[in-house]
């Protein structure tokens, strides 16, 4: 067995798998992935079970180091990578494994247009609280000890045989355009201009953004009356838009509650919520609404661009002998390669 | 009844929009029916069910089956659940400690309604309550209802941390805290039996549908059975009197 040491957690950094299922009747979400495309890429690259626990990062400022032996791991999301030998830093592209020799480090600099980068770590194995890995903190449930991963934790691993690492070339191109929705379960809660204004007007991500829910601001949205502005509880999903009293909207997400008293005005569709647990505060988004049978049409469509990406995953070229991207990032980016390891971090 | 879009993977079955037993009753008759059309094989592409206190919402994977599909073969059961009687559950007498540090608000509480600290003790704890549904938090149970002599909105500033254990109202209803959290209700006291542990069968102690009265103990009590309790040589289920039983 080996080790992966958690040199730096990053903005936040946790166990997830896909979440536990079957609980919400007693109040604990699903927690999981919020972007479980990215789990089950992450996995399939490192050879895992695709829906096996991984390590879910937030903005990058994760580091990684193996001890105790090798450590294998891939990384899928739009994330720079860094990775710390003894020779220097190389940086490397997301969307493939790559195997850490004992001492190395992996370092996710930062995510790109989304915040959300997914590490997988080849024989990762996690106990399974309630069905799940996925840690809850909350509730202190899974994951390790319950909690957001911190710096010192390790994670005893399997050490990998020497074989291919892998890749996918060409990365799942996220949609453009608006965030669709279905309208409900309480849309008539709100005047009518202010519907129509949910589904034109744009709304900021605030800094309130994390994995229970996204806080949006906008030109408030106004309920039909004051007796509109709050519901007997009932249950709500990842992906529900609660409007509390200032007309704010809050999109939960896998951590969220399982019932709640504000109305809610629409349900972002599966298709599209990891879409918007990646947007970053201050990025701007809008709304558009669909149908219960376009939005069910939306997902499978998805899981079948999800399932020619896992299709696509394939060795590295040079069967793993020859690090082509290595060779490239010498050869041609020397800019790139930095011998010396100004922050210490080459174990 | 309507039926209200929750996106696409997730239907509810609302029955009305008020606190009301015999709403509940017909959520959880929904429920048992789901579960058993479930457990004999239909109903497939359904992930799990969230009764509420007013309403059933019916998770399901999209992958897996769609809305028109399962609207078709919930009418029955739906139609079956607007009939039911008022169940019974489980009667708990769950031990609270009242006022002093468990219960900061009590003071609070009794000058609102111009009553002694006692008699809010005395109403709160000679009430049987109804439990509701569980939500907001893992085992967090809402239960109904409180005397029309205690009923307050909820405090104008929410604590930041509410222990758990913390016995609370607000408006209708009254909860105990299972985990450490923000809250905004009034606490009276606190419970020293763990409303959730993930390593029972049955993680949440309560289930929608049973009856709970509070037995006011002293500190010291609330102390024995606490460490007791932490000690694991006390059972929860001691409070707890099955289904048709008088408590």
């Amino acid at each position: 067995m080996s080790a992966l040491e958690i040199r730096s957690s990053g903005a936040l950094a946790s166990i997830q798998d896909v979440g536990r299922r079957g609980w919400r009747r007693i109040g604990v979400p699903w927690a999981g992935a919020l972007a479980p495309q990215l789990l089950r890429i992450a996995n399939t690259l490192v050879g895992n079970d695709a829906l096996a626990p991984a390590i879910e990062c937030f903005d990058g400022g994760q580091q990684f180091v193996a001890r105790e032996g090798a450590v294998r791991l891939a990384v899928a999301g739009d994330a720079q990578l860094e990775h710390l030998t003894a020779a220097g830093k190389r940086s490397l592209v997301a969307w493939r494994s790559l195997t850490l020799a004992e001492g190395e480090t992996l370092r996710v600099v930062h995510t790109g247009a989304g915040r959300l980068a997914v590490v997988a770590v080849f024989g990762m194995a996690r106990p399974l609280v309630l069905g799940s890995a996925a840690t809850y903190a909350r509730a202190a449930l899974g994951g390790l000890d319950g909690r957001a991963l911190q710096v010192g934790d390790r994670l005893s691993v399997i050490e990998p045989a020497p074989t291919p690492e892998h890749h996918l070339r060409q990365p799942p191109t996220p949609e453009a355009g608006p965030i669709r929705v279905v309208l409900g379960p309480q849309a008539d809660h709100f005047a009518p201009a202010s519907l129509e204004a949910f589904l034109t007007a744009p709304f900021e991500i605030t800094a309130e953004a994390d994995r229970m829910g996204v806080r949006l601001a906008g030109e408030p949205l106004v309920h039909r009356d004051a007796a509109a502005r709050e519901i007997v509880s009932d249950a709500a999903v990842p992906g529900a838009i609660q409007v509390p009293g200032n007309g704010q909207p809050i999109v939960l997400l896998a951590d969220g509650h399982t019932a709640g008293g504000y109305p809610k005005i629409a349900t972002v569709i599966t298709a599209d919520l990891a879409r918007l647990a990646e947007r970053k505060p201050g990025e701007v988004v809008r709304f558009v609404a669909v149908s219960v049978a376009e939005a069910e049409d939306l997902a499978r469509a998805a899981e079948q661009s999800l399932q020619a990406s896992l299709g696509a995953i394939v060795p590295l070229a040079g069967d793993g002998l020859v690090d082509l991207d290595a060779l490239y990032s010498r050869n041609l980016l020397s800019g790139i390669i930095d011998g010396r390891d100004d922050d210490g971090d080459a174990a | 009844m309507r039926i209200l879009d929750l996106g696409d993977a997730a239907l509810t079955v609302e029955f009305g929009d008020a606190i009301d037993p015999a709403l509940q009753a017909r959520v959880n008759a929904l429920d048992v029916a789901i579960e058993r059309a479930r457990a004999a094989g239909q109903l497939g592409g359904v992930i799990e069910t969230v009764p509420t206190f007013r309403s059933l919402t019916v998770v399901y994977d999209p992958l897996l089956t769609r809305r028109a599909t399962l609207e078709a073969a919930l009418s029955e059961l739906i139609d079956a659940a607007d009939h039911a009687p008022v169940g019974d559950g489980r009667h708990w007498r769950l031990p609270a400690c009242y006022g002093g540090a468990f219960g900061p608000d009590l003071a609070d509480v009794a000058a609102a309604t111009n009553l002694t600290p006692e008699a809010v003790i005395d109403a709160h704890s000679a009430t049987e309550y109804v439990v509701y549904m569980l939500g907001f938090l893992p085992g967090f149970p809402f239960m109904g209802d409180v005397p029309a002599a205690l009923q307050l909105p909820r405090r104008s500033e929410p604590r930041l941390r509410v222990p758990p254990g913390s016995i609370a109202i607000a408006n209708g209803l009254t909860a105990i805290y299972p985990w450490e959290s923000p809250g905004g209700w009034h606490v009276l006291g606190r419970c020293p039996v763990p409303l959730f542990d993930a390593t029972r069968a049955a993680p949440a102690l309560l289930a929608a549908g049973d009856r709970v009265r509070f037995t006011p103990v002293s500190v010291d009590e609330f102390a024995r059975l606490d460490a007791e309790l932490k000690a694991g040589r006390l059972d929860p289920q001691q409070w707890c009197s099955p289904a048709g039983e008088a408590s």
